[in-house]
């Protein structure tokens, strides 16, 4: 955790679907979140289920969310950034339009 | 007296199943799991409920694995209703390749098996591609076709294992995690004792299933037993999660019913050793791609390695002591597929101390030429 002259942890503001957060610099996507109180870092794609941090060190892939646009990140492996743009990952089909084509 | 009817050593698929079965034909049943530092091969398997392409050698595996096929819907519906644990199983699967020649091949292999099983044997449909593709939208157009028994499936293979240990403790079997047997050593009133690595004696039984794939072979040797297993290595592909794309198998992808892609389907010869390496899990991804293009766009979770515990005709190897009656080891590759036969089928065996004479085909003594 990075701190300041006076011993104070430096603040970072993101956002998570808009929500305006902020968390101290040098924390994982996943503390920032957790400590926002969002535990529902996205769904399972076939079950619908909330899904959130499980492990934190990058086993259990139950973490993924968007990040400044792009997809399946892993919150707890990310470091939080100043005007960092966190998303719920949208569906992802994988045969309707992306698979298709010039493969 | 004994304190149990049966021991079963191992803890895996085929250990389960055992234990199992037993418990609920009311046998005192106690299963020693040795723990993670034991080859896990049950928890690294694919999941298939497979049957076709199998016993082209032996009839008998074929009608065998017909057979598991027949009873794994009552087998997994008995779970669920039970533990609450769905296992996730969907009868559903096609022998899909990227290739003429590969069909062909398949094609021969389910004509010698069709012939071999005689009167016995299921039917079998070949797909054209155009027909496949009604029901397999995303195939590539150089895919020509596959092969389909209606027999063929999946399972989520990590909650079977939960469901088979849930249930077999709640009908009162024994199970003893991080305990390897040292020595099995035969009694004088006909049954066994079991005693650790350290000569503590772990319990006494009636009759025990050596049932510890790669961790059996050593353990049996003492006994005058000769089980031919050895590691063959498969490497498994894990993408990321995404939405229900597709319910069937193939015999090298899937979609697990938490929405990611497994591909798998590797084999190497290489002893004891789990690693991934970049070249097999490049030649698994690119063929995997080949058939289902799709399959490209899709980001990759995990890798793994795991040992099938395979016997030189890749059959079932079941078998009794001559010497020791009452001591029966067991070893297969198709611990998954297999699981409602060993379950329902070979724990009557053990509980009645013999096994079947229509079975004696897969005693190991085949192998003695």
């Amino acid at each position: 955790m990075e701190l300041d002259a006076t011993n104070t942890p430096k603040t970072v503001r993101l956002s998570f679907e808009g929500t305006a957060i902020e968390a101290p610099a040098g924390a994982t996507v996943a503390a920032a979140l957790l400590a926002a109180d969002i535990i529902a870092f996205g769904t399972r794609p076939v079950s619908g289920l909330p899904r959130g941090a499980f492990c934190m060190m990058g086993t259990c892939f139950e973490c993924m969310v968007e990040i400044d646009g792009i997809a399946n990140r892993q919150a707890c492996l990310e470091t939080v950034q100043e005007g960092q743009n966190i998303r719920r990952m949208p569906p992802r089909i994988p045969t309707k339009g992306q698979g298709d084509g010039d493969d | 007296m004994q304190d149990y009817d049966v021991a079963v050593v191992g803890g895996g698929l085929l250990g389960s199943a055992f234990g199992w079965g037993l418990a609920r034909r009311g046998q005192k049943t106690v299963v020693f799991d040795e723990g993670d530092r034991a080859i896990r091969t049950a928890r690294g398997n694919f999941g298939l409920v497979w049957v076709q392409s199998k016993g082209q050698n032996m009839p008998e595996y074929a009608a065998w694995s017909l057979r598991a096929s027949q009873l794994w819907q009552d087998f997994a519906a008995e779970l669920t209703e039970n533990t609450g644990v769905d296992v996730h199983y969907v009868k559903q699967g096609y022998n899909i390749v990227a290739t003429e020649a590969e069909l062909e091949s398949a094609i021969a292999g389910q004509d010698r098996i069709t012939a071999g099983m005689g009167d016995k044997a299921y039917g079998y449909e070949v797909l054209d591609h155009k027909t496949l593709k009604a029901v397999a939208p995303h195939i590539a157009d150089s895919v020509p076709g596959a092969i389909y028994t209606g027999h063929d499936g999946h399972c989520n293979p990590l909650f079977l294992m939960r469901a088979l240990h849930q249930d077999m403790q709640a009908k009162g079997a024994h199970y003893q995690p991080n305990t390897r047997v040292g020595a099995i050593t035969p009694r004088a009133d006909g049954g066994f004792d079991l005693t650790g690595e350290d000569g503590t004696l772990l319990g006494s039984a009636a009759r025990v299933i050596v049932a510890a794939g790669h961790g059996a072979v050593n353990l049996v040797r003492d006994l005058g037993i000769d089980l031919p297993v050895h590691a063959d290595q498969g490497q498994v592909l894990v993408t990321e999660k995404v939405s229900e794309s597709m319910s069937f198998a193939t015999g090298t992808v899937r979609q697990t019913d938490n929405g990611s892609f497994l591909l798998g389907a590797s084999s190497k010869q290489i002893g004891m050793d789990t690693r991934t390496d970049l070249p097999t899990l490049a030649e698994v991804a690119r063929y995997c791609i080949s058939v289902f293009p799709f399959l490209g766009k899709l980001r990759l979770q995990r890798a793994w390695g795991a040992l099938r515990v395979m016997t030189p005709d890749g059959c079932p190897v079941y078998q009794q002591s001559e010497a020791h009656p009452g001591l029966f080891s067991f070893a297969c590759h198709s611990g998954v597929t297999l699981s409602s036969v060993h379950a329902l089928e070979v724990a009557k065996w053990v509980s009645e101390g013999n096994i079947p004479s229509e079975f004696n085909v897969f005693h190991p003594r085949r192998f003695d030429v």
